[in-house]
């Protein structure tokens, strides 16, 4: 199979415009007979849940909270970018391009990215008239910052819970389409497979989380927008429940699964503190404006921070990279947070960490306005390790934080499979190998309030209003296996909890496919994971039965599907022979312990296929074309 | 440990917790002991090491809503000794630690109670009444695309800052569970005085609050009578001034209502 990305013709910067005319449209009075599945309620669900409602089309949507507004979007904290160039510090469309393509290492589309870039700016107009409360300048108009490795001010805010409140926006136009019936939402209820009728997607199957009640859905298209699968790892920034099991089960259906190995590791978040830690926290980028990373120059100087001379201190961002110093990108400011902590000078009593410090920041601008600026995240970091940040520094150590890869879609968002489209964390399409900060909610909205709108427009108008009723036996198979497979999980009555399968592959995964990997570490990981796959589905302990609210049950579930992502991941780090962006490989670095891309054989995108259980994924090819930038080794020195 | 209280001692804690089936079943309040606890643990994260212990005991665990363990997404609710959320002061369960417990505590963990949060088992409840004020009318009525240049609206930034600690509202429901009347006005309030604040929420203003407080009779939470217990319980500090507000703007609607 030929992947073909469905880039439209055309000069960069018309590519969108000329698609957009190029498409074709549902006449109005066609739309309401044309119903789109939305599985997530996150930005990218939400928005598309709404607008998909508000042009005329039936939609059902679905999340597995309580309520729609829970969705993991509402934990982003720093801000969204947009080319608004409202700061005349030379911002624009081309820019912000520019910066995503280079900050992704090369290994982003173009045409993609420059959509994005496009309609950044209408998400804020967007967002601004559905009420959402960004910070504003004292003459009443919208302040920005700059953010995580940006040289211009583009990211706009809302104080530290800017996911918050672009997702309570999102959640009010959702909310205005379930009351005109519009939407119909189905809260606490999780996707556990895709329906395929005559090789499209057609519906999917679900268990209500309370009743355990296994139920079908069809419609004309399907959209999962189910964000990332940072929890393979166990331990990261995501939710309890983030989980890849929607995508996963797509694949399983001919979904391509895309550069499954390209992980954002945060470098900004609060320490692990013991083995009971059930996720980690964030602390946003934001604090880099402000805080300096430092740790001690010396070896085993266990030396309370106050007490160590400034002499006596690195501060290794700056050292190393003088032009961008503390701001460089994520990718980079972890493996340097590694590094120091390797060399045996990291700080705390697990040695796994390294400063982040305000001193100067207060000493400068003063303790009310850092309290301003940070407050909140201050006060998250003294709930959290009883330490208060304006008195001694923060510690910090980089934690798993999103997820590059994704199911592979083409320019029109949709998967390998014909009518389901994936948006949003959950597709693997904007961020290349390395996502720059502020540009997931972007890229979720972007998705979600104006691509896909226009895109599944074209799909539909091109196939027939005819419904399908679930009692087709595509319907029926799927709900059996589904059933099967809950009834397996429920039969096994072994002896190891879903947490401690869980934990062990998480561990796993941090040692030899999180901030640096190398082949010998990876064939490794793929036998140990296999092993614990098989002693999961001989000795997983499981309690009650599926017509109930379980938790045990549910989390099986989820961690069966992070047992084979897992693999994947591997796979895809084992198969790339360079070092880009968050994937690092130890044999493929400069002298100066930079990553080192292969662009004559690795610069595509690497689309897995499914072929069956236990049976190796196949590769195939997206040949990546840069015609607008030059292919340059990042630097940010 | 966490690097900073390398001395804090484990503890031991009896836990009692509130224990029911489904929602048709009849609750009742189960003991458990917990050992070795570190002060360093969520309050969360207490209850995963009991519930790993029930588990490889083969009792059921018990079921709690959580979800993003940081205080955004509003998932949790437990009342714990008698307070909505814990003893900690504007501190979601989640972000409550146990540093803020001594070892030989007993503990008693229950579910939000109030007449329109129905228990769906132990210590879940349903919640869906909120969402359904929300679609009363928390919004502004505006679809995708054709909206002004952001900065065509500009907003003083006492107003912008003002809305937007009115919309920090999680919709956790604490502030029901606190109320001896099971009212919902400090929540419904904050969505009410955040879009009446700002300028692209005046052409619904009226409809909107006589839209919300409807519903909000309608899912049988109980009147307001400006005790203030839900703002003292409120994680996210949401302040009385909203309730306020929100009868101003009710009594200013019924004067010149446009639902007739
Ligand atoms: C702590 C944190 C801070 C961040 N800060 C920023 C920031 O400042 N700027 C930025 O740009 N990005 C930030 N990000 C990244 C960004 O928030 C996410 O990438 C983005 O919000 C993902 O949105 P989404 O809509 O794709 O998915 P989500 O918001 O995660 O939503 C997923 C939805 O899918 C549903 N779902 C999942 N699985 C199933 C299933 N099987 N069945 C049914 N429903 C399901 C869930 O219920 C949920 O509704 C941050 C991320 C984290 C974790
Ligand atoms: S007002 Fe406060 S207590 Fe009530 S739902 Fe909102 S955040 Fe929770
Ligand atoms: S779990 Fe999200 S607020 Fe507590």
């Amino acid at each position: 199979m030929i992947l073909d990305s469905k880039i439209p013709e055309g000069p960069l910067a018309e590519k969108w415009d000329k698609h957009k005319f190029n498409v074709k449209l549902v006449n109005p009075a066609n739309k309401r007979k044309y119903d789109i599945i939305v599985v997530g309620t996150g930005l990218a669900g939400a928005s598309a849940a709404a607008t998909l409602a508000e042009l005329g089309y039936n939609v059902k949507a679905f999340c597995y909270q309580d309520s729609p507004r829970r969705a993991h979007s509402i934990a982003a904290q720093g801000g969204i970018n947009a080319a608004k160039n409202y700061q005349n510090d030379g911002d624009s469309v081309y820019r912000l391009f520019y910066d995503t393509i280079k900050g992704g290492d090369y290994r982003a589309r173009e045409a993609n990215v420059y959509r994005l870039a496009q309609v950044s700016v209408n998400i804020i107009d967007q967002c601004v008239a559905q009420g959402v409360p960004f910070a504003r300048e004292y003459g009443g108009l919208l302040a920005n910052r700059s953010f995580g490795g940006a040289q211009v001010s583009r990211t706009f805010y809302a104080r530290g819970q800017t996911g918050q409140q672009l997702l309570l926006g999102a959640y009010s136009a959702l909310n205005r389409q379930i009351a005109y019936g519009k939407v119909k939402m189905y809260p606490r209820t999780e996707m556990l497979d895709l329906v395929m009728v005559d090789g499209k997607a057609r519906g999917i199957i679900t268990r209500h989380l309370i009743t355990g009640k296994i139920e079908s859905h069809s419609a004309h298209a399907v959209i999962l927008a189910t964000g990332g699968y940072g929890n393979v790892f166990y331990l990261s920034t995501n939710a309890m429940g983030s989980n890849a099991t929607a995508a996963w089960r797509a694949y399983k259906k001919g979904a391509f699964f895309a550069n499954p190995c390209f992980t954002q590791i945060h470098p900004t978040c609060i320490p692990v503190s013991g083995g009971y830690q059930s996720k980690l926290t964030l602390m946003s980028e934001s604090l880099r404006n402000d805080g300096r990373v430092w740790v001690p120059k010396a070896v085993g100087d266990n030396r309370a921070p106050g007490q160590i001379p400034e002499d006596e201190r690195d501060y290794f961002l700056e050292r190393k990279y003088p032009s961008f110093g503390n701001l460089v990108p994520r990718d980079v400011a972890s493996r340097n947070a590694k590094l120091a902590c390797d060399e045996g000078r990291g700080v705390g009593t697990t040695k796994l960490a390294v400063y982040l410090d305000f001193a100067d920041a207060i000493k400068r601008e003063g303790l009310e306005k850092i309290s301003q600026k940070y407050g909140n995240l201050f006060d998250m970091y003294a709930k959290i390790t009883g330490e208060n940040p304006y008195e001694q520094p923060m510690r910090i150590y980089p934690a798993v934080h999103y997820t590059m890869g994704g199911l592979w879609v083409d320019y029109n968002l949709m998967t390998t499979v014909p009518g389901l489209y994936a948006t949003g964390e959950c597709n693997f399409s904007d961020h290349g190998a390395n996502r720059l900060g502020a540009s997931a909610l972007m890229q979720g909205l972007a998705d979600g309030y104006f691509v896909i709108p226009y895109t599944i427009g074209d799909y539909l108008a091109q196939n027939p209003t005819t419904r399908i009723e679930t009692s087709h036996p595509a319907f029926k198979e799927a709900e059996a296996a589904v059933r099967a497979d809950v009834d397996k999980l429920l039969s096994i009555n072994g002896s190891r909890t879903v947490d401690d399968f869980h934990k062990a592959l998480g561990h796993i995964m941090w040692d030899y496919c999180g901030m640096a990997r190398n082949a010998e570490g990876l064939q490794y990981a793929k036998q140990e994971i296999r092993k614990l796959r098989e002693a999961f589905w001989s000795d997983v302990k499981i309690l009650g039965t599926n017509e109930e609210l379980n938790i045990t049950l549910e989390k099986a579930g989820r961690v069966a599907d992070f047992l084979e992502l897992g693999e994947l991941m591997v796979d895809d780090a084992l198969n790339r022979n360079e070092s880009c962006g968050g994937h690092f490989r130890e044999e493929y670095q400069t002298p100066e312990n930079e990553a080192l891309r292969d662009d004559e054989n690795y610069t595509y995108v690497a689309a897995w296929q499914y072929t069956g259980p236990n049976q190796p994924a196949v590769l195939h090819k997206e040949e990546l074309k840069f015609e607008n930038v030059k292919l340059t080794q990042r630097s940010y020195k | 440990m966490a690097g900073n209280n390398p001395n804090s001692k484990p503890m031991n804690l009896t836990l009692r917790v509130w224990r029911q089936k489904n929602s048709q079943a009849a609750g009742t309040l189960e003991t458990y002991q917990v050992k070795d606890i570190s002060p360093e643990m969520s309050f969360l994260e207490m209850m995963d090491v009991l519930n790993e212990d029930l588990l490889r005991s083969g009792v059921d665990p018990i079921a709690f809503d959580h979800d993003c363990r940081e205080g955004i997404c509003g998932m949790c609710s437990l009342y714990i000794n008698g307070r909505a959320h814990g003893p900690e002061r504007g501190t979601t369960t989640c972000q409550l630690h146990m540093r803020k417990f001594s070892d030989g505590d007993t503990i008693t963990i229950e579910p939000w109670r109030a007449g329109p949060f129905p228990i769906l088992k132990d210590l879940c409840v349903d919640r869906s009444a909120l969402d359904r004020i929300q679609q009363a009318g928390g919004y502004i009525s505006v679809n995708t695309g054709g909206v002004p240049d952001a900065n065509e609206i500009p907003i003083p930034k006492p107003i912008a800052d003002k809305a937007f600690d009115a919309a920090t509202c999680i919709q956790c429901g604490a502030c029901v569970a606190a109320c001896k009347n099971g009212s919902a006005m400090l929540f419904t309030s904050a969505k009410v005085s955040q879009l009446a604040m700002l300028p692209q929420g005046q052409v619904e203003r009226k409809t909107r609050v006589e839209n919300m407080v409807a519903q909000m009779d309608k899912e049988g939470f109980g009147a307001c009578t400006n005790i203030g217990s839900c703002a003292a319980e409120c994680p996210v500090g949401i302040s009385l001034e909203n309730i306020a507000m929100l009868n101003r703007e009710y009594i200013g609607a019924s004067f010149t209502s446009e639902n007739v």
